[in-house]
């Protein structure tokens, strides 16, 4: 083993001092200090934290820290080095059922903590996740395949292209429905991209993640794949859907259009909302309610269309007042082939723009206007500002989510150069990325305080 | 095992305790006196009963280190409760609701229980760490309390020796629960998250009275401070029992100190019960390894009851489930505790983990009682092939939670051939104890990895340390040196008046017996006359002791003033009259005499004291009392002669 290992994470005088005394993580100790005496197993310590104290696991099962200058003595009483494992059991299978396949992208959807460390061990394997979470044997044949081991942030254009490529090989295999396991905060960029990436899906694609880690008890993520994985095996909708809880209370998850999809708070569980829009359906336990009509069937045929162009030089600006020119010559500069605004309003930058945004047009660089509000539609011609963008080759994206225009573009520009062409397809709605009406509820923001609100709360446990 | 059988409650004696090894432990909880709560920023003791909003979730057993599942967890599991959430705005925010990461801890509380940890003599954490103590019964949203150890290892003294603290936590409150009916429960969150500190005994008392007189010094101790919370549900004991051959059980929540020396007592003598019956389990034979038990759907024998529970269940679609075990005929009429049998063990398992919650949710074959008629005691018997020698045990239920609770039967009734389970109990209003839960394992503690450890430096100890009050013993055998009155020692000492008593005594050289009158028994006098004594800030007390010292005011007039600012609202200057002067008290003794002149008195001694009452009427506070007695009483004199 090496030094690092033996003292992990430490540093500094605590290093000094554990060495001094050969006392290695996961020794069971007497450490006598100035202070007084502790009993208990040395821990490994966070790489993050300072190079002054020693962790001590005490037999009441609580950690402390013990200041290392203040140590006089160590006295090593053994060692009881842990190791965890999530306890496999098979996943039991039943030819009546249909076949899932869960593709993990790297996000904790099912996993345990490391008692001690409290590091992260993901749960992920059948056995695994039928060890913790047993009720998914009720609804399927699960099979698994871990794609990468990234966080959320870290997926890229290389995740993409693999998880529509993965996609496409189950679906030729026959698998009836697809469920991806991902961190959530980028989980509306992979679900958008992915539905670009693959057309014509037979069957449905769900992506889920969780917002409170399975180490918790009161986890949302067991019953999030309980509903996902429902959705794969039962549901008559094949688009890529997102699949997170409705209401902060363990009741009914929804059915997010993967393109019109939002995380939209930084911690609650029912963070993903559908902007603009109504989700597709409500799922719960027991069944799977479609709250619309318009969404692609569940076919028999495998006759999937996977295409994964993507143009990594695309960008995405987010306009402030006062921004400078300088925000976007440098993206000229550096190469950009596509940038997608997210204006102010209906789609609005500041004049002092306008020169820079001339030396895109003459580059030939696509831009695209999207609205920072999130909700409505850009509208350039409404105020002469936007028709003066206009002529300077900004084109408006209706009423794309700006992550949605950003991976679209990507995409686009992935497959062609020719801007008639880009403006084309940006502007052909492919996945529900733009519609041509917002329904009426399509805009229901519950805003607390107002009576009728407080009223609904209260009632139905959001 | 010794022969030894429980007395009643009153007749037992230290010495038998020591027979049966009696020892107990203290687990205190302690609300702090803070303006917020310990990991978010909500208002911090604040009660309603009303909400504006419910939520509803589910808690899922994690895996424990061993990749088992924890036996509490395991059982909470069992129950697939829904837990409702009710969520009043003012008092609660997303963090309670689990719906946001914690933030900071609160600096003041921290400050709070370092100081009290001083106080029990603790070795002190250099790093606080956070950790997350996982609670499955839905009591806390997010299925583990966070808690932390700021001291260990302290000790405070007791008759002849030293009780151990092995620690002292910081943690967070749970919910209040508001029921807790079949599958469903409903918690208040007010009470989540408000500081509170754990403090934890080593199992050092050897009677249930040295329990209960341990439980009050420390509640003296934390008092001493003024900065934790009294009043109803501020501080809650649990209390760990155990006898010799015994398990170490957990009783909850016991409200009020008072009570703890019967329920220990119980506690004590239900484990040596159980001990004893386990004996008369191994002479039939019984062990773990023989025992054998059946159960079976026997819904059919009651189609035509009598019988109203099984009755009225049946009407709802219910099942009945019969349980035959082997070779316990007359044992679960067994005592347990006073007025208590092994059934009741059995009948709390079925109504904890079945959900079976309507009693009486069994019936069983020891006291066959009016319930059933004979015929069906017999069919039932039959179908089960229940031998004369056997018991049988009926449950009645939803399908799901009558086939649960007939295993659960099984289940207690084969543990009694191991004694006494590890349980948490709860703690009854008739001083016995009733199952709460499985005792969960040390495996349930593991770090919070939302927060980051927190260094605790010297000079924040020696900040806190310069501030603390002397350790209440020390106080204590003060008092008495310099002559508190005996009956006033205790409320003194952990008064929030007892810095002014200090300084009054020390620094001003009052005499220690009227301050404590006036810093303990004023209040408690001006309470009884309604007046708002909660005003009574410690600014006025030592504005008026400081009159007393500076002679502006007689010592019989500190009442009376006192009232007048309460009930006057008025400030203190405004009320402080000066002195009389000799000329003025000596014109009052005049007009006072001449008023009683023509009045009959039964003597000269009650002329006087009337007279005295009008003269205290007019000056009281303003003058001496002893030297305008000798006054009157010289004037009255001269009038004579």
């Amino acid at each position: 083993m090496t030094e690092t290992n033996l003292y992990k994470g430490y540093k500094g005088r605590a290093l000094e001092v554990l060495k001094h005394f050969r006392a290695e993580v996961w020794s069971e100790v007497k450490i006598t200090t100035t202070k007084g005496e502790y009993t208990g197993i040395i821990l490994p310590r966070s790489q993050a934290d300072d190079p002054l104290h020693i962790v001590l696991k005490l037999r009441s099962g609580y950690n402390i820290g013990i200041a290392a200058g203040s140590v006089t003595a160590v006295e090593i009483q053994g060692r009881k080095e842990a190791h965890y494992k999530i306890p496999e059991k098979e996943f039991p299978y039943d030819p009546k059922k249909p076949r899932v396949k869960l593709l993990g992208t790297g996000g904790t959807i099912a996993s345990r903590l490391d008692y001690r460390t409290g590091e992260v061990i993901p749960a992920f394997s059948p056995g695994e996740l039928y060890g913790s979470v047993p009720e998914l044997a009720d609804i399927c044949n699960l099979e698994t395949e871990k794609l990468f081991g990234v966080f959320s942030e870290n997926m890229g254009p290389e995740q993409y292209i693999g998880t529509a490529q993965a996609i496409g090989r189950e679906i030729e295999k026959g698998v009836h429905g697809i469920v991806i396991g991902h961190g959530t905060d980028t989980m509306h960029h992979t679900a958008a991209i992915l539905s670009f990436m693959v057309q014509n899906s037979p069957i449905p694609i769900v992506m889920v993640g969780s917002q409170r880690s399975s180490d918790r008890p009161s986890s949302d993520a067991a019953l999030n794949l309980m509903h996902s994985v429902k959705t794969a095996a039962e549901s008559d909708i094949a688009e890529v859907m997102v699949c997170m809880f409705g209401p902060t209370s363990d009741i009914y998850g929804l059915l997010h259009r993967g393109t019109r999809v939002r995380k939209m708070h930084s911690s609650y569980r029912s963070t993903f909302r559908t902007i603009g829009d109504i989700p597709i359906a409500m799922v719960s336990r027991d069944k799977i309610t479609p709250l619309r009509q318009d969404y692609k069937r569940r076919r028999n045929d495998k006759n999937v269309v996977i295409n994964t162009a993507f143009e990594e030089k695309v960008s995405i600006v987010y306009y402030y007042p006062n921004m400078k020119p300088d925000i976007i010559d440098s993206l000229i500069d550096n190469g950009y082939r596509g940038i997608v605004i997210a204006g102010t309003g209906l789609g609005h930058v500041n004049k002092p723009l306008y020169p820079a945004l001339k030396r895109a047009q003459d580059r030939k660089i696509a831009v695209y206007m999207t609205v920072q509000t999130l909700w409505g539609y850009v509208q350039m011609y409404v105020y002469d500002t936007g028709r003066d963008m206009m002529e300077l080759g900004v084109i408006p994206g209706a009423n794309m989510l700006p992550e949605v225009a950003y991976v679209k573009l990507a995409w686009v520009l992935g497959q062609t150069n020719d801007l008639d062409e880009v403006m084309k397809m940006m502007l052909t709605p492919i996945a529900g990325e733009t519609t041509e009406r917002e329904p009426s509820n399509g805009y229901l923001i519950f805003q607390g305080g107002v009576p009728e609100v407080e009223e609904f709360i209260s009632k139905y446990r959001k | 095992m010794s022969e030894f059988v429980f007395k009643p409650f009153e007749e037992m004696t230290p010495e038998d305790y020591a027979v049966v090894g009696f020892k107990s432990g203290l687990e205190i909880h302690q609300q702090l006196l803070t303006e917020k709560k310990l990991f978010c920023r909500c208002p911090a003791g604040r009660y309603s009963t009303t909400y504006d909003a419910e939520i509803l979730r589910h808690m899922r057993p994690t895996l424990s280190e061993l990749g088992e599942y924890d036996g509490t967890a395991l059982m909470e599991f069992k129950t697939k409760k829904e837990i409702i959430y009710r969520i009043n705005r003012d008092t609660v925010c997303t963090y309670e609701m689990d719906d946001t990461p914690p933030f900071m801890i609160d600096e003041d509380a921290l400050d709070i229980a370092l100081g009290i940890g001083m106080l029990y003599d603790c070795i002190m954490v250099d790093e606080l760490h956070i950790a997350r103590k996982q609670y499955l019964d839905g009591s806390i949203p997010t299925g583990f309390q966070r808690t932390t150890i700021v001291g260990v290892d302290g000790k405070i003294p007791y008759k002849d020796r030293f009780i151990r603290i092995v620690q002292l936590g910081l943690e967070e409150d749970a919910c209040r629960e508001v029921s807790d009916v079949g599958h469903r429960r409903t918690y208040l969150t007010d009470r989540l998250g408000i500081p509170l500190i754990e403090t934890v005994t080593a199992p050092d008392m050897k009677t249930p009275h040295e329990v209960a007189e341990v439980a009050q010094m420390l509640r003296r101790i934390v008092r001493s401070t003024g900065k934790v919370r009294t009043g109803t549900g501020a501080a809650r004991e649990d209390v760990n029992v155990s006898v010799t051959g015994g398990t170490r059980v957990e009783i909850k929540g016991v409200p009020r100190i008072p009570r703890i020396p019967l329920l220990t007592y119980n506690e004590g003598m239900r484990q040596w019960n159980l001990l004893r019956l386990r004996a008369e389990l191994a002479r039939r034979g019984i062990t773990a390894q023989t025992f054998a038990a059946a159960s079976e759907d026997i819904t059919k024998v009651f189609r035509k009851t009598q019988f109203l529970s099984i009755q009225s269940a049946l009407a709802k679609g219910m099942t009945v489930y019969g349980v035959r075990l082997n070779g316990f005929k007359d044992l679960l009429r067994w005592q347990t505790q006073t007025n208590t049998t092994f059934s009741q063990e059995i009948s709390d398992r079925v109504r904890v983990i079945a959900c079976l919650t309507t009693l009486p949710n069994m019936v069983h074959s020891d006291s066959p009682g009016e319930a059933l008629t004979s015929a069906e005691w017999q069919m039932a018997k039959k179908t089960l092939n229940t031998g004369d020698e056997d018991a049988l045990v009926i449950v009645w239920g939803p399908e799901a939670d009558a086939k649960l609770g007939a295993q659960e039967v099984i289940i207690r009734a084969k543990e009694a051939t191991i004694g006494v389970p590890s349980e948490t109990r709860q703690a009854l209003k008739d001083g016995t104890n009733g199952f709460e839960r499985i005792l969960p394992g040390p495996n349930r503690m593991y770090p919070d990895t939302d927060l980051p450890p927190k260094s605790i430096t010297t000079e924040r100890l020696e900040r806190i340390r310069a501030k603390l009050p002397p350790y209440i013993m020390t106080r204590e055998r003060w008092y008495k040196e310099i002559g508190v009155p005996a009956d006033l020692i205790q409320f003194l000492s952990v008064s929030p008046f007892a810095n002014l008593f200090e300084r009054c005594a020390n620094d001003w050289d009052l005499s220690p017996k009227l301050v404590s009158v006036v810093l303990v028994q004023y209040p408690k006098r001006l309470k009884k006359k309604g007046l708002p004594v909660e005003k009574l800030n410690e600014e006025t007390l030592e504005a008026v002791l400081k009159a007393v010292k500076e002679g502006k005011i007689f010592k019989e007039g500190l009442l009376p003033l006192l009232e007048q600012v309460l009930a006057s609202g008025k400030n203190l200057d405004e009320l402080l009259l000066p002195k009389a002067t000799e000329r003025e008290l000596r014109e009052s003794i005049e007009q006072v005499v001449m008023s009683l002149k023509n009045r009959k008195f039964a003597g000269e001694e009650s002329r006087m004291r009337r007279a005295m009452g009008l003269l205290m009427e007019k000056w009281r506070g303003r003058m001496e009392g002893t030297a305008a007695a000798l006054k009157l009483s010289l004037f009255l004199k001269e009038g004579q002669q």
